[in-house]
């Protein structure tokens, strides 16, 4: 039987990391650093410019969908699932 | 057929089966009026949510503003699809293991407060109404050019319908038609994209053809050619950056936090049968809003374009050079008979002149005598987008029926939790709790009336365009309402005056900086200041307070908590409780 407060942190653990990479992608891609994103480009699209519209979106996506993958391993793991 | 009919039977076909779904699935309990009995599946949920979320502001609203401010609209691109993050990760499954049926339910448990679910309910219904009134302004503008009337009849007509069906069924009701709608909405706003990306780079994906060369044979990729002629024109480049930094981190910033406490949103993850599926609710919901906010830019960049080529039709400064007034399309009639577009001929040549601030001495010097185009509203540009781009009558006719799906279900979704919020949580949860269920569901409707009526005539002197008005009511609901869920559930220690405290301040701060530019209750001339930069505190902008407002309500809950008796211990148990998923109740017995 595994602790409620170690099942508590893992939980934070992955939390945490996924609202980075959200921070990252948009706040820092696409608001701070997007002059210098823009130097580099992705087709007629400037790096920092397809971040904000574009990239940050379909980032977030995918950073649900992990996150939802990892939470329910750890749910099993920690036997809090449901039925 | 003529555009006005086939307008007609479109938007009177998906009315039809909107209404058709509404009686096969109309609410009969309490429980069926606000939540639809949880029993719903991810991958439906997730498509309600969606055309729940994607309201007037997006669908009609936000591509206008992409066209007009270029990357400073990306905002709103990342601000309402970056709060589902928060809302996947740090709300939904929580509330969704704690099982009631609204915002203040919970907020008034977890701080075991009847004033603190007052407080709550104060802020829910300050927040829905500011965002009801956004969806006027895009019912309105809608109406106003379907059936070629000015906006305030168009806006009228609006509030009917709107009233019609949303008092007419409940959660179950909308959530099925919900359903309709998105797949109304998202096939009227992807077709003309498609022809038009089409139409412009030869590729049919809008994603992609905002990414690629220009179909004309030149060879440049369209976001050059597009920055090069706003640049030529006077205006300022597509993808260059015009408001301040502060103000677009902090926006968007608002936009997401206030996403995530928007409590129509948040009802949705009470209807999913387990906490496993809140979690991917989420995921679903921003997949079906994902498609809509990547097709966006492409549609705002360009209607742009294809806007200022319809006007400058040659170079530029030459006699020719522009458009005719005697020769503009029909569209330009049709948008100047609503009043949202207006042409007044300065140097009385007969001829439209439509360029920035950028080229005012070569302006001169060419016999201009200012920007003709004296107003285009932003809200226009979605359904005028095919016009302009010349695509046959029956895509037109679909924007008009999509845009109307957008404002008519996103109305009905808030009036729907403004009304609970009135009914359920005012009435019988603190006013008057001997009411049976019947009267709770007259009353609730009744709310909804009296929501619609307010919301409309605030609609009529709209605080800005649509996209705009609702950005405020996310400022709102992020000073207010996240915070206050968010400590609820990471900060055991949070206790009844720390949550109070910090959502009055949040609200507080937040409705009287707003006010303070835009207006008290966003009456004309009550202003106490201009609203512009230099008036600005830190060169904050009311939109973008929210933010600022949040992180008040954080400090100031954080701040008196620690100077006050922690919560009891049973309320300690409580925040373990929901921690956890297992043991949610599975109340799916519909």
């Amino acid at each position: 039987m595994k602790s409620a407060s170690e099942y508590w942190r893992r939980n934070l653990r992955l939390v945490i990391a996924c609202i980075i990479v959200w921070f990252v992608v948009s706040f820092g891609f696409g608001i701070i650093l997007v002059d210098v994103m823009n130097n580099i480009s992705l087709g007629g699209y400037k790096l920092g410019f397809w971040f904000a519209q574009q990239g940050s979106i379909y980032i977030f996506v995918g950073l649900i969908f992990f996150y939802v993958k990892r939470m329910n391993k750890l749910d099993r793991e920690f036997d809090v699932h449901e039925d | 057929m003529e555009l006005k009919t086939l307008t007609f039977l479109v938007v009177g076909a998906t009315f039809a089966l909107y209404i058709w779904i509404a009686i096969k699935a109309r609410a009969i309990t309490t429980s069926d009026f606000y939540v639809a009995g949880k029993g719903i599946h991810p991958i439906l949920n997730g498509m309600a949510t969606g055309a729940d979320w994607m309201s007037a502001a997006s669908f009609i609203s936000m591509a206008g503003l992409i066209a007009f401010k270029g990357y400073d609209a990306s905002v709103y691109l990342m601000g309402w699809t970056g709060g589902y993050v928060l809302l996947a990760m740090l709300l939904a499954p929580y509330l969704r293991k704690y099982g009631k049926f609204t915002v203040p339910e919970f907020i008034g448990d977890r701080f075991y407060s009847n004033t603190a679910r007052m407080v709550a309910i104060i802020c829910l219904i300050t927040a829905s109404i500011t965002y009801v009134i956004g969806q006027m302004k895009g019912i309105g503008v809608a109406f106003s050019r379907f059936l070629e009337v000015d906006f305030a009849t168009g806006l009228f007509a609006g509030m009917a319908i709107v009233f019609i069906y949303a008092v007419f069924g409940g959660m179950k009701g909308i959530t099925y038609t919900q359903i309709a709608q998105y797949c109304v909405l998202i096939f009227a706003y992807t077709v003309p994209a498609i022809f038009i990306s089409l139409q412009l780079t030869g590729n049919p994906i809008p994603q992609l053809g905002l990414g690629s060369t220009m179909a004309d044979g030149s060879g440049m990729y369209l976001l050059d050619k597009l920055d090069l002629i706003c640049q030529d024109l006077g205006f300022a480049q597509f993808t260059a950056q015009k408001s301040s930094t502060l103000n677009i981190f902090l926006l968007t910033m608002s936009l997401m936090i206030g996403t995530a406490g928007l409590p129509h949103v948040i009802t949705r993850f009470f209807t999913v049968p387990k906490v496993r599926d809140a979690r991917s609710s989420a995921g679903w919901a921003l997949v079906f809003i994902a498609i809509l906010y990547t097709t966006a830019p492409a549609v705002g960049a360009m209607a742009r374009l294809n806007l200022m080529e319809t006007i400058q039709t040659g170079e530029i400064g030459a006699p020719e050079g522009n458009l005719a007034y005697a020769e503009v399309p029909s569209w330009f009639t049709n948008w100047e008979n609503t009043g949202l577009l207006e042409f007044e001929d300065k140097n009385n040549d007969g001829r439209i002149q439509y360029y920035g601030p950028g080229i005012a001495d070569e302006a001169e010097r060419y016999g201009w005598q200012g920007n003709e185009m004296v107003k285009v509203d932003r809200d226009i540009m979605v359904l005028a987008n095919p016009e302009i781009a010349g695509l046959p009558n029956w895509v037109i006719a679909l924007v008009a029926a999509g845009g109307i799906a957008a404002a008519l279900s996103t109305a009905a979704g808030l009036l729907l939790a403004i009304s609970s919020a009135i009914s359920h949580d005012l009435l019988k949860g603190i006013f008057m709790p001997q009411i049976n269920e019947k009267q709770e569901l007259l009353a609730s409707r009744l709310a909804m009336a009296g929501a619609i009526v307010v919301a409309g005539l605030l609609g009529l002197n709209p605080p800005g365009f649509a996209a705009q008005v609702v950005a405020l009511a996310f400022g709102l609901a992020a000073s207010s309402i996240f915070p206050a869920l968010m400590l609820g559930i990471f900060a055991k220690s949070v206790n009844n005056k720390g949550a109070i405290s910090g959502m009055l301040t949040g609200l507080g701060t937040t409705v009287i900086y707003i006010f303070w530019f835009k207006g008290w209750l966003f009456i004309p001339g009550t202003a106490m200041a201009p609203d512009n930069a230099a008036n600005w505190w830190f060169g904050i902008s009311p939109e973008s307070f929210g933010a600022v407002g949040a992180l008040f309500n954080f400090l100031v809950a954080l701040i008196v908590s620690g100077f006050t008796t922690p919560p009891p211990e049973h309320i300690q148990h409580l925040v373990e409780d929901i921690r956890v998923p297992r043991g949610a109740d599975l109340a799916v017995d519909h």
